[in-house]
């Protein structure tokens, strides 16, 4: 078992086809009678249509179909809706926006859909949407928060005053005041938390198709969570049953929380499917992209914290300011509640006093975004911890070590959101201040010096809380022959799941992985499952999975006691193998399959078949952890930034296949050095126009930016779920970005910067040290 | 309309297309080999990196009628299942993919990257992909097996 | 991602390209592609006829006319980069080639494609200025200091041809630049080399064209040294100022890029 089972770095299994380019991903799959979709956006942040004229791109040749927000409307469609409700200022409701797929009157955003184009070839498509004439009537537009606040700032919802949607006090402000009160020294920043782009590589895409006779809609699409996809187009959108949609979705290259959920073209090509009868596809371009993809985070956050004279915590205030964007996505509202808890940190602070606000502008929506919440709630923490220790002169690792969760305190109850039920934070830390060898970082300092370069050393102690959605359904089942099938209803898009769902099992069952199956991404196939996404699904379906196997081992001992003649207390299982104790006469798991399906020779009581299905049910989140370090070398005449070295010591509960941990951890950390370093969607002030609209100006991290990093685990086992695993896809990113920034601000101390703002890019970084050299100057 | 001939993986290929048609789609809808992809629209992703007469090149950032006479390998024609090319055993020995959508571009580069350097270090293999973006590995493991590709 | 529609024609010859060239409505010629088929992809450009000549016989070549380096149009960025005569006769030249965007742009971009565009960030513009190299065309010849007109514009009249660029060989050379974070070309890019008779200074990706930066010039003229050029400060008036840097930034980037290619020429990498 051991080369296969839990904690075996076994190579994955779903590698072969995409190594030989036969992964099959939605753009890949054929169908005859295709017809393509372009969709026609708005050139304007906001704007009042004063019509439409399509008759010349319904006369272009290949022209097949054209609609417009007109038609939608006729259709009576329904719109997307927000996951979470919140109040406002006056402690109403929020305001829900409609958001639907095709708008008639007002556009909101630069490439706010109007009206979609099908025709015979992409090519056609795309000739026929520039030829759809749509007057529009420019209105002022907003694009950041600070001017979205502004006395008198251009409204995006006239039902929206301010622009405010939401604003929530959390905490306890009365404890946190008196906190202050007796604080020897508060420190306060300032932090905007940039907005970035998903950019998973493969573009989004849908296929759309419509059966007339069932009257029925399937969607292949690459999405992260199929049942959620059918639920919001068929509920929400066309207000059918759930059962008159199949989504469908394949291999899917990279989401990161971007595919899926609340994006009118999926929406889109089903209604172009039934309206010209045939199947109908919309690939994504990355430029389009830029524009119609919900981004992620844009927070503008002011931070204090209250410390005594030795620097221990006392509380911490924030006001907190999200950019919703010009909608409210499904999960776009929750990125400014989710994951506040994670404020706390793994410190002994129990004051906490928080504000959240989320405000409407001109701008592309928002949605989840790996970490959702986390990175930016964890950047707030530990950037301020490093501003405190900084004024303070006491070391940044020093002063969190002072405010450290004890290991012996575990569980530990932070009085705010948050009971960490599991950890060891002195273990992480002690760790992976060996690894950065943070002791003999002034010699590596002072041998940078002397080849006219800045060196800067960082740290983040980061801990997020994985696995909230906290149902999953999970079915193993073995066919006459006695072959094993799984079949889950998470996605696997990178995660690998199709490696580690098996190895679980494996464990359990003794089988070989390469000899199971394994179903995902298709509502008609699988059990209702809730996707991937937060961390959950080794969590929640990898705990579904054990259910099943223990219930395919029980069901596997009554009947083996049956065939075997003894009693079931009589019968020892292992390694896929059922032995009678007493007579040393056994029989395997697909030898019971066989005999299970045979009605003649299964007892009554017993039934027929062999297989089970559990919905599995955690009993709370969990809540992974890292210490992170970064240090990095600055040339102090360009600004740019290398970083020399990345450590992170992490405790993501059980390792299931160490390869593949390793794998998530740094993916991303390679996603959080990349907003901290060079990504950043911008729109320009005054149009609210974007100017990232590609990657020639949309900055991904290359191989060349990104170091060699160096990843241990340590395994402390979340109690609250069968595998004791903890969310391993999203912890890694949510210390990188504050790891990264402080080591950059402590290579830019000494020459008097205090705080430098992400994306920290060669030319910010060089003004930064610019203004402190003018200011030391004056 | 224009009509193309070229070789692609070994075999002779003629067809009638758009002058406008792009190589990569040429290859992906006309000939089905759907291994190469599409990432972007200004030439940076390298998700649709191919050999054309031997070297590396951006098959969306070409018409097919550029490549009319020319010899072309595509990530199918470089191994298959059970007879993998090194560069793609590598890949999977060394966990460098996960989603696996810029895996066929990161191949191709990865063996044009061999092509030129015959043990390259780790900094030339980073500096090499320059024009391969990847979203999910952090490169880390795609250096490796690459590194690992020269060794073998 | 699909660009408009249009006629592709691959002519035998010169002749037979400029020819197809006055009978088309709104043609342009193809070379690599690397600039081109990205903006026609974005639909920035509609051309109605794609003369290609790529394959055109006699525009792919590198030789050497006494101290002249000579390298044909059509001749793509990689093999330049390889070229063991660019090596040995103007090894920054080879330099600059081999850093051009990425292993797959420079298997397909050429030098006469990279100079007829001018893009205000692309690295040859400033190789030909500062070395005072000929552009050689299928009507003239134009020194480099009469080509480089402004932002994507050349001396180059309508059907032109560029068939080759002839280097003189400088006693020295060196480039140096900075790479924007996102597109990879040049935010500030120099290109310095002592001629024999001068010094040449050429500026790319900092201003809307590249320039030659005459201060800079003097000052290695008087001391061929990166300390010569410690006290010139480059003027941010005219320079560039977008998302990914200011004017002032891409000055104090000219200033030390010219410092590192003159490192570069002296060490004579
Ligand atoms: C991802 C990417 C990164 C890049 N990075 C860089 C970089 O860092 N630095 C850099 O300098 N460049 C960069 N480039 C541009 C690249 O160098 C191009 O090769 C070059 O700009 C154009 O050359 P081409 O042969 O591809 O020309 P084409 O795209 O074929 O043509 C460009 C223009 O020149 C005209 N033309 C071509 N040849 C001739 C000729 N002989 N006579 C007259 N007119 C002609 C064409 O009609 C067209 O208008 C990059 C390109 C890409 C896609
Ligand atoms: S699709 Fe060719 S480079 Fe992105
Ligand atoms: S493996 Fe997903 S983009 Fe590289």
């Amino acid at each position: 078992m051991d080369e296969f089972g839990i904690g075996a770095p076994l190579p994955r299994l779903e590698d072969v086809r995409f190594i030989t380019g036969r992964g099959r991903y939605t753009d890949d799959i054929p169908m005859s009678g295709l017809a393509f979709m372009e969709v026609v956006r708005s050139p304007y942040a906001s704007a009042r249509i004063k019509g439409f004229d399509i008759s010349a791109a319904q006369a272009a040749p290949g022209v097949l179909l054209v609609l417009t927000g007109e038609d939608a409307r006729a259709e009576g469609f329904g719109g997307y809706t927000s996951k979470m409700r919140k109040t406002n200022r006056q402690g109403e409701p929020n305001f829900e926006p409609p958001f639907r797929i095709l708008e008639a009157e007002r556009v909101r955003f630069v490439g706010d859909p109007v009206a979609i184009v099908v025709a015979t070839s992409a090519e056609a498509a795309r000739d026929g949407a520039d030829l759809v004439l749509v007057d529009y009537e420019e209105l002022p537009a907003i694009s950041d928060i600070k001017a979205a606040l502004a006395k008198g700032a251009p409204l995006v919802w006239d039902e929206v005053p301010n622009n405010e949607c939401v604003f929530v006090e959390l905490g306890d402000r009365k404890a946190t005041a008196a906190a202050f009160a007796q604080a020897a020294h508060v420190a306060k920043g300032e932090f905007a938390i940039s907005r970035v782009a998903h950019a998973s590589i493969e573009p989004r895409v849908g296929i759309g198709l419509y059966d007339p006779v069932e009257d029925r809609y399937t969607l292949h699409a690459a999405v992260q969570a199929p049942h959620t996809t059918r639920n919001e187009i068929a509920t929400r959108i066309f207000r059918i049953p759930e059962n008159k949609l199949r989504v469908i979705s394949p291999d899917v290259g990279g989401a990161f929380g971007g595919k899926g959920y609340s994006h009118p073209e999926l929406a889109l090509v089903l209604w172009a499917a039934r309206k010209c009868d045939r199947p109908v596809k919309w690939v994504c371009t990355r430029s389009e992209a830029f524009l119609a993809d919900f981004q992620a985070r844009d927070n503008l956050a002011q931070v204090e914290l209250a410390l005594d004279a030795n620097g221990k915590f006392l509380g911490v205030k924030v006001k907190n300011v999200l950019n919703l964007g010009a909608y409210l996505t499904n999960a776009g509202l929750q990125c400014g509640f989710h994951h506040v808890g994670s404020i706390c940190g793994v410190y002994t602070n129990r004051n906490v006093d928080w504000e959240v606000s989320a405000v409407f502008t001109n701008t592309t929506p928002i949605i989840a975004m790996r970490g959702a919440g986390r990175p930016e709630t964890t950047f707030m923490i530990e950037r301020i911890i490093d501003i405190a220790a900084a004024e303070m002169s006491i070391d940044p690792a020093e002063l969190r070590r002072r405010n450290l969760i004890p290991t012996a305190a575990i569980p530990y109850d932070t009085g705010f959101v948050h009971t960490y039920d599991s950890g060891d934070f002195e273990k992480g830390f002690d760790t992976a201040m060996r690894m950065a060898d943070w002791a003999g970082f002034p010699e590596r300092r002072a041998r940078s010096q002397a080849r006219g370069k800045l060196r800067g050393i960082g740290m983040a102690y980061a801990i997020e809380s994985a696995a909230g959605v906290r149902d999953e359904t999970a079915e193993i089942r073995f066919d006459t022959s006695g072959a094993v099938t799984i079949v889950v209803g998470t996605h696997s898009h990178g995660q690998s799941h199709e490696t580690t769902f098996r190895q679980v099992v494996a464990s359990m069952l003794g089988i070989a992985p390469k000899d199971m199956r394994m179903i995902y991404g298709d509502t008609d196939l699988t059990p209702f499952g809730r996707g991937t996404g937060a961390s959950r699904s080794m969590t929640v379906a990898g705990s579904a999975l054990v259910c099943a196997a223990e219930r395919i081992i029980a069901r596997g001992k009554q009947i083996a006691a049956h065939m075997l003649e003894v009693e079931e207390s009589d019968i020892a299982f292992d390694a896929g193998v059922f032995t009678t104790r007493a007579t040393n006469r056994s029989v395997d798991l697909a030898g019971i399959a066989r005999f299970a399906h045979d009605f003649r020779q299964m007892p009554a009581h017993l039934g027929v078949g062999f297989a089970e299905r559990v919905a599995f049910v955690s009993d709370g989140i969990n809540f992974p952890n890292g210490c992170h370090v970064c240090e990095v070398e600055i040339d102090p005449a360009t600004g740019e930034t290398s970083i020399v070295g990345y450590w992170l010591s992490e405790d993501v509960g059980v390792v299931i296949n160490p390869l593949v941990v390793k794998g998530q951890a740094v993916g991303g950390i390679a996603q959080g050095i990349g907003q901290a370093l060079c990504e950043k969607i911008v729109f320009d002030g005054e149009s609210a126009q974007l100017l990232t609209g590609s990657f020639m100006d949309y900055c991904m991290p290359r191989a060349k930016d990104l170091p060699a990093i160096e990843i241990k685990s340590q395994e402390v086992p979340a109690p609250n779920n069968p595998l004791g695993v903890k969310g391993a896809g999203e912890s890694a990113l949510v210390g990188a970005l504050p790891a990264v920034i402080n080591a950059i601000c402590d290579a830019l101390r000494p020459l008097g910067v205090k705080h430098i703002e992400m994306p920290a890019t060669p030319a910010r970084i060089w003004e930064a040290i610019e203004q402190a050299r003018r200011a030391k100057a004056a | 309309m224009t009509s193309v001939s070229m070789r692609v993986n070994g075999a002779d290929v003629r067809a009638d297309v758009e002058d406008r048609t792009l190589l990569v789609h040429f290859l992906r809808e006309h000939l089905r080999l759907t291994g190469t992809h599409v990432g972007c629209d200004t030439s940076q992703c390298g998700a649709c990196t191919i050999h054309l007469n031997g070297e590396a090149v951006k098959s969306c950032t070409m018409f097919a009628a550029q490549a009319d006479g020319d010899e072309i390998v595509t990530i199918e024609g470089v191994g298959e299942p059970g007879r993998l090319h090194s560069m793609q055993a590598a890949f999977q020995q060394h966990h460098a993919l996960q989603c696996g959508f810029c895996t066929p571009g990161m191949i191709m580069a990865g063996i044009d990257i061999l092509r030129r350097h015959k043990s390259p270090d780790e900094e030339t293999i980073r500096e090499e992909l320059e024009g391969n973006l990847c979203r999910c590995t952090g490169y880390v493991n795609i250096v490796k097996a690459i590194k690992a590709a020269a060794e073998s | 991602m699909y660009p408009a529609s249009f006629t592709y024609v691959r002519p035998a010859d010169l002749a037979a390209a400029e020819a197809a060239f006055r009978e088309a409505d709104d043609p342009r010629y193809l070379a690599g592609g690397m600039t081109l088929i990205p903006t026609m992809k974005q639909r920035l450009a509609a051309p109605s006829t794609l003369i290609d000549i790529a394959r055109v016989p006699g525009l792919s070549f590198i030789r050497r006319e006494k101290d002249t380096l000579v390298i044909g149009a059509c001749t793509r960025h990689a093999t330049v980069a390889a070229a063991p005569e660019v090596r040995a006769a103007i090894p920054a030249l080879a330099a600059l080639a081999g850093g051009i965007g990425d292993p797959a742009v420079r298997n397909r971009g050429t030098i006469g494609g990279s100079l007829a565009n001018n893009d205000p960030a692309a690295d040859y513009p400033s190789a030909v200025l500062g070395l005072g190299a000929v552009i050689r065309t299928t009507r003239r010849t134009i020194a480099a200091d009469a080509f480089f007109t402004g932002m994507f514009s050349t001396a180059l009249e309508p059907g032109e041809i560029i068939t080759e660029v002839a280097f003189p060989g400088p006693r020295r050379a060196g480039y140096a630049k900075v790479r924007n974070p996102a597109s990879g070309y040049a935010m500030a890019g120099v290109f310095v080399a002592e001629t024999g008779k001068d010094v040449r200074v050429a500026v790319t990706g900092a201003g809307a064209c590249v320039f030659r930066a005459a201060e800079m010039e003097q000052a290695l003229a008087r001391s061929f040294t990166p300390d010569a050029l410690a006290d010139v400060r480059v003027a941010a008036a005219d320079l560039n100022a977008d998302i990914h840097g200011s004017a002032a930034y891409r000055a104090q980037l000219v200033r030390v890029m010219a410092a590192r290619a003159a490192a570069a020429a002296l060490s004579g990498a």
